[in-house]
């Protein structure tokens, strides 16, 4: 789950987006706390309070006095848009870049890219 | 934040070895540190001399603003679990943690108990008749329950195996959550203590060469792999703590975050990226630092500026 070579924090503030991401924290929800997360994933508690203390500044988490961490109102929305203009670099460079080396072109993409969404296995798929 | 430990230009001389060479280093309470490095670096040295159980030969060290020495203001706050620490010839488990109850004003019986209960310590058993992992439990658990206000655990896992350890991971971890204080913790198995602590001190052979928050560490260095001339052309420009080849294909590891524009120059160069560990970081450091040994510069100079 955690992995070697990138800041913690970062990690854990990421785990916490995908779970509003995927519904599994809903907004208005209480947040895991700090020492909870620190049990879970096995780190230093301060590492994870970095992790909150980025989602809340960064308007995703906001603090209860006395009662705790919750998701704020519109932040899937927030994520999804951070999410989203970050999905290309991520996700589809590489993408580019390996069918580039393999000979594939971006027609090549598309046609592979509707099969594969359609479910249909293809012939001589290029695994 | 005040320093609970300031040490200053501290050398200690055995009779034909530098164990330590002008250390200097300050702990901020709260926090867990690990202080790591080969065997022989000067780890046990170290915390013998900031707990009043061995001299420097110079420098100065100062525990919660005092000297330690015979100290008993100081050494009541402080718990130092030895990895060969030695109990009396008759004590058992039961007698040492009475002991440890009536000096450490913080201890926690609970704990102890709910401890005692996971390791399955024979608590009535004599100490010498305890194998070498009960040993180490006995002081895992006094080190634990005593919440003092430092504690130190040097190597405390010996003959504990993979289950027992992460039994004290988790009960630091939550404890150290519920009861904030100062951990140092001096380990080999860098890997299982990585996630568990704040700041990482590395010491080689008598000296300081890392004193960096973990965080910071973890993108400190970079290997990339590929072809040997790109990766040899890319390396030029930078600090090259370890290289490997195999047959046209080369693995650099470098020092140095790479920003954003880098990392993509490399990826377009066709050459890939892997992230390196603390341990393999650590180990690449240690490893350059006997190379350049003899000369006077440390790999790194420790930072002072992060410190908050």
């Amino acid at each position: 789950m955690i992995d070697e070579g990138r800041a913690l924090f970062l990690q854990i503030a990421e785990a916490i987006e995908e779970s509003i991401l995927d519904g599994s924290l809903a907004e208005e929800a209480q947040a895991p706390s700090t020492n909870e997360l620190a049990a879970f994933y096995r780190i230093n508690p301060a590492t994870a309070a970095k992790g909150v203390a980025m989602l809340t500044e960064k308007g995703v988490l906001h603090k209860r006095r006395g009662v705790g961490m919750f998701v704020s109102a519109g932040a899937r929305d927030l994520l999804l848009g951070e999410r989203r203009a970050a999905f290309a670099e991520r996700f589809l460079d590489p993408l580019l870049a390996e069918a580039r080396m393999i000979g594939l072109g971006p027609d090549d993409l598309a046609t592979l890219l509707r099969e594969r969404a359609a479910g249909a296995p293809t012939e001589g798929n290029p695994a | 934040m005040t320093a609970v430990i300031e040490v200053s230009n501290l050398t200690k001389q055995y009779r034909d070895k530098l164990a330590l060479d002008h250390v200097s280093l300050s702990i901020e309470p709260g926090k867990i540190y690990g202080l790591l490095g080969r065997n022989g670096a000067g780890k046990t040295t170290l915390m013998s001399i900031l707990t009043a159980q061995n001299f420097a030969s110079s420098g100065s060290v100062r525990v919660f603003g005092e000297e330690p020495y015979e100290n008993a203001r100081v050494l009541s706050r402080v718990c130092f679990v030895r990895e060969s620490q030695k109990y009396p010839d008759d004590a058992t488990p039961e007698h040492a943690f009475r002991a440890a109850r009536l000096f450490f004003p913080n201890w926690s019986q609970e704990l102890a108990d709910r401890l005692v209960a996971e390791f399955q310590l024979p608590v009535k058993r004599r100490i010498k008749k305890l194998s070498r992992g009960q040993l180490s439990a006995v002081g895992v658990i006094i080190g634990l329950a005593a919440r003092a206000e430092i504690t130190f655990f040097d190597e405390p896992y010996l003959g504990l195996d993979a289950v027992a350890r992460q039994i004290f991971y988790d009960r630091l971890i939550e404890d150290y959550a519920e009861q904030p204080r100062t951990i140092i913790l001096s380990s080999h198995l860098i890997d299982e203590v990585a996630n568990l602590i704040e700041r990482v001190i590395v010491i080689d052979d008598g000296r300081i060469i890392l004193d960096e928050e973990t965080d910071a560490v973890r993108d400190r260095a970079v290997t990339v792999v590929g072809d040997a001339a790109k990766v040899d052309a890319w390396a030029a420009g930078h600090e090259v703590l370890h290289r490997e080849t195999l047959g046209r294909v080369a693995s650099v590891t470098t020092l140095g975050v790479l920003s954003a524009a880098e990392r993509a120059e490399v990826e377009a160069q066709g050459l890939d990226l892997a992230p390196v560990s603390l341990q393999q970081l650590i180990v690449r450091l240690t490893q350059k630092a006997a190379g350049t040994r003899g000369t006077d510069d440390a790999v790194l100079a420790p930072s002072t500026e992060e410190v908050r």
